[in-house]
């Protein structure tokens, strides 16, 4: 039984589905990869996850338990990391700051924790008394990942955390979430980037139109040419 | 070089000093406004009146001690009664929000059916208020009045021009230098301070970390009261107290929270003495620093008056108007209103 089991998850913003039964899993020390075309509910999957929609159908379970009812911030207390896509830091405060609010819920404010973070992410150390929002685009979104990990999540649920940053910067932040994984943690994450994100999936999800469209690890769904040629911009090599 | 000093002597007496305490008390209430602003995302209307709410407590227990027979040798009575004045202007406020802002924070409505509510609760403290101690001016301020007099001041130091410092502006100055120490190093130092500020940098990320909205809007609440009964009771300990005068407040803390960008504590202070410079120093008749500066047996004709005392208020709103369009969000990058 995976950590993490969200089944036949049903539901959107308004009226209308955008979610249409889909179905994701995650464990512990797993990546698994969301990718789909535009609109496919990539993020609407992971914010239902993460109880930001309601669902109208299907149900999640975190470590065994039903937590289909809970609001975020109690998905939070029960191990859930979020790192939204966008105004994912504070930007008026320091990067030292982030990390201690990201360790809000804890009682021992996190000291021990914020050095590894900082082992994690060197470039954050340097620039702990910066503040957030002058940093760079991708050493925010390490301060981001590094709030989340604030509460040392046993699930890590990023949206699209390479938009926007170069290549380089793109690779120095997927080696940083493998490591993330390599700690035990379950990290599951909607990808832009598909082709590059695939490549560190343990598990890839192909979501269209709401439902799941190919489920592998993500090596086959790199040699499977009917996704190639569909979702990952033809054949190149 | 008397000259100068006599015409130095005069400019403090008259335009520095009275801007520094005016600025300091414009400056505390500013920073109420501009917190509840940058938590609560409305602009409070009822501010002013809130100030005098608190100050009217004060002076009901000024009052009270007075009967007793007690005072405080030479500072004023109203000093020890802040405590109590700070506590059930706190009281009234979050029964207030508890009342009628919780109830349109649940609902999530627009910023500005929040300011319209407020523009309810102005009018309705007004009106306690009122009733209560009347509409006339109140003056309260008890002990020594002089720290040093104009006539001692030109014995001491033979020149033409006197200094005086009135008691009630020291007093001023150095509680609004302990209340703002404090207040920044709450806001920077302490878990709920930096819990605050996270909050009104980015409200969602606050709440995926665990920050619990209602408690940061409480604190917000009970800072806003306590920085809104200190600066009343400052401002009327100094200029007297009158509620019309307290509403008519309300201007120059706005323009001063919008100056220094609203929602930056920094700001409401810098915005604050700005303003009350500005102020000041525009109204101020500078005939005789005229006279000093030139050469002898210069005369100037009229007062050298750039603005009418009356006409103090324009002044802040210009100010206003003039941030607005050219630069909204202040000198230290608030938001925009």
């Amino acid at each position: 039984m995976s950590l993490l089991q969200a089944t036949g998850m049903r539901g959107g913003y308004g009226a209308a589905d955008i979610l249409q039964g889909c179905t994701i899993n995650c464990d512990r020390g797993e990546i698994a990869v969301i990718v789909g075309p535009n609109g496919a509910g990539k993020s609407t999957a992971i914010k239902a996850i993460f109880g930001m929609i309601d669902l109208r159908e299907g149900d999640v379970t975190f470590e065994g338990k039903s937590i289909t009812s809970l609001a975020p911030q109690a998905r939070v207390e029960a191990g859930m990391g979020m790192v939204p896509q966008n105004n994912n830091v504070f930007p008026g405060m320091t990067v030292e700051e982030n990390l201690q609010m990201g360790a809000f819920l804890r009682e021992d404010g996190g000291a021990g924790v914020i050095d590894k973070v900082y082992d994690l992410f060197p470039a954050v150390k340097d620039k702990r008394y910066q503040l957030a929002g002058e940093l760079s685009g991708g050493q925010r979104q390490q301060v981001a990942v590094g709030r989340a990990m604030m509460t040392e999540p046993t699930l890590l649920i990023l949206d699209e955390p390479t938009a926007g940053v170069s290549p380089i910067v793109m690779d120095e932040l997927f080696d940083r979430i493998i490591e993330i994984a390599k700690t035990g943690i379950a990290v599951l994450m909607v990808e832009q980037n598909a082709r590059q994100a695939l490549e560190i999936a343990d598990t890839g999800y192909v979501l269209v139109e709401g439902q799941n469209r190919f489920t592998d690890t993500g090596a086959a769904l790199l040699a499977d040419s009917e996704v190639r040629a569909t979702f990952l911009g033809g054949d190149q090599s | 070089m008397h000259d100068f000093a006599n015409a130095f002597i005069l400019l403090s007496n008259y335009v520095l000093i009275p801007s520094i305490t005016y600025g300091s008390q414009l400056a505390i209430g500013a920073l109420g406004i501009t917190l509840v602003f940058s938590i609560l995302r409305f602009a409070n209307f009822a501010h002013g009146d809130t100030m005098a709410f608190g100050t009217m407590v004060a002076i009901f227990c000024t009052w009270g001690v007075q009967a007793l027979g007690l005072s405080l040798g030479p500072l004023p009575v109203a000093l020890i009664t802040l405590p109590v004045a700070i506590a059930v202007t706190i009281a009234l406020v979050l029964g207030i929000d508890k009342i009628i802002y919780q109830f349109y924070r649940n609902k999530k409505v627009e910023p500005i059916i929040l300011v319209m509510a407020s523009v309810g609760v102005m009018f309705m403290m007004n009106g306690i208020v009122r009733i209560l101690i009347g509409t006339g001016d109140v003056s309260f301020a008890d002990g020594a009045r002089f720290i040093i007099r104009a006539r001692e001041f030109r014995e001491m130091t033979g020149l033409d021009e006197g200094l005086a410092l009135r008691t009630t502006q020291v007093i001023t100055v150095v509680v609004a230098g302990v209340v703002m120490a404090a207040l920044f190093w709450f806001l920077q130092k302490t878990r709920t301070g930096k819990s605050m500020r996270a909050f009104s940098d980015n409200e969602d990320l606050a709440l995926l970390s665990g920050i619990k909205p209602e408690r940061v809007v409480q604190i917000t609440w009970i800072i806003a009261a306590t920085l809104a009964t200190i600066a009343g009771v400052l401002y009327g300990l100094d200029k007297g107290f009158r509620p019309f005068t307290y509403f008519q407040l309300l201007l120059p803390m706005f323009a001063a929270a919008i100056l220094g960008g609203i929602g930056q504590p920094i700001g409401a202070v810098v915005g604050g003495f700005v303003i009350a410079f500005s102020e000041v120093a525009l109204t101020y008749a500078y005939r005789r620093v005229f006279e000093y500066l030139g050469p002898d047996g210069f005369e100037v004709e009229g007062l050298a008056q750039l603005i009418e005392t009356e006409y103090k208020f324009a002044i802040s709103f210009i100010i206003l108007v003039i941030v607005l369009l050219v630069r909204p969000t202040g000198i230290f990058k608030g938001r925009v209103l």
